[in-house]
């Protein structure tokens, strides 16, 4: 029961003036991905029937490892941004929407993170 | 979580049924949720047998006759019969849409009416449309200038600065744009909602305004304005032919234009 007028509660607590910058990455990453993605799925194509020495040499290159480390920041990061939206428009209870956004964010970290070092270990040779 | 059943007392049940006049030539069935906030009782869907032969063409015309002629305990909202009050606006075979100018010559089968979807209903087809019409007059509806209007005259726009207006003068508030947009149904406590955007782009767009800043600072918000998903129900649904969607896009163009071009 509230006895407040509509229109305060219609204003509620005013705009977060905020929400642009997420907006556009969510773009800036889905257009990044998309040729990302295509050369990743070109290169397993390729890789698909060598064998393990091979397919070590190739990822080494350091253009194969940037352009996978891009593609992991760029798929981590929109994936963040997309569950973000999905938790604020599904996900009704306030509490349990920021656990939500930030329990995946911190998994969806994590798993870049470890994604990044795997990378970054078969480029130097580790 | 989003709701996505109904409650109990929510939960719609069979109604009366009212069967055609003697001698009826041409009958059509049309089905009407009702629902009585005093009897306490669940809604339900009451159907009525008419003779088209003695209707007018529109869906409106016949829920007319139903209350002078059949049942005159049905409550809905009209005024103008034509298409510009946006009073008569209601869900009708699935599709919201105004009654006024809906033809039934278009619709094959029962005519099924229902209020605006996901809206509290005050009586059988009459939806509430108090936070609607709040939402409306949070975005200050109203040109805004700090130049004072010439003494003589009125604000100028050349012909070029009007025709930006089409396409966003039109809108008459129907509300059937926001109530079809599933984002509007889950978040509509804080999102604005495709007609309300609309509203807000039509003072964006208009060349005598002098806040657009503050009304994109306004604006610039993930729940007032980010959860439009692009979903289209509302360009699909109007029923003047609007285009709610272009008109977000076009807000939202115009904060990334302001934060990166």
């Amino acid at each position: 029961m509230s006895l407040r007028s509509p229109l305060g509660l219609a204003k509620g607590l005013g705009s977060a003036k905020d929400g642009t910058h997420h907006w556009w990455v969510q773009r800036v990453t889905a257009v990044a991905l998309i040729p990302l993605t295509m050369w990743f799925a070109f290169k397993v194509a390729l890789l698909s029937m060598s064998d393990y020495e091979t397919v070590l040499a190739s990822l080494s290159s350091p253009w194969s490892a940037a352009l996978i480390i891009s593609l992991i920041v760029a798929a981590f990061y929109h994936a963040a941004l997309g569950m973000q939206v999905i938790y604020e428009d599904y996900v009704s209870g306030k509490a349990a929407r920021i656990i939500a956004i930030m329990g995946t964010n911190l998994l969806l970290f994590l798993l870049g993170t470890a994604a990044t070092i795997a990378v970054v270990r078969i480029a130097l040779g580790g | 979580m989003a709701e996505f059943t109904l409650p109990e007392n929510s939960v719609v049940k069979e109604g009366k049924t009212f069967p055609a006049p003697e001698g009826a030539t041409n009958v059509q069935v049309v089905e009407v949720y009702r629902w009585d906030p005093d009897s306490g009782e669940n809604p339900r869907i009451d159907t009525y047998n008419i003779d088209l032969a003695s209707c007018g063409p529109m869906v409106l015309d016949a829920i007319i006759k139903i209350k002078d002629e059949i049942d005159p305990t049905l409550t809905f909202r009209r005024s103008c019969r034509e298409g510009i009050c946006g009073s008569c606006s209601m869900n009708i075979n699935g599709r919201n849409t105004l009654a006024c100018t809906k033809d039934i010559s278009d619709i094959n089968g029962p005519i099924k009416i229902y209020p605006l979807p996901h809206m509290p209903v005050v009586k059988d087809i009459v939806p509430d449309l108090t936070h609607f019409y709040a939402q409306y007059a949070s975005i200050k509806p109203w040109i805004q200038s700090t130049t004072p209007p010439p003494p003589d005259k009125e604000r100028l726009q050349s012909k070029e600065e009007r025709a930006q207006l089409d396409g966003l003068y039109e809108c008459i508030l129907c509300a059937c744009c926001s109530t079809s947009c599933p984002s509007y149904w889950w978040n509509g406590d804080r999102y604005l909602g495709p007609a309300i955007l609309l509203q807000a782009y039509r003072w964006l767009a208009d060349s005598r305004d002098e806040n657009a800043g503050e009304r994109l600072d306004e604006l610039e918000d993930p729940f007032k304005l980010y959860r439009c998903h692009t979903i289209m129900n509302c360009t699909e649904t109007c029923p003047k032919g609007l285009n709610p969607a272009k008109a977000i896009a076009e807000i939202k163009k115009l904060l990334v234009e302001r934060k990166i071009a």
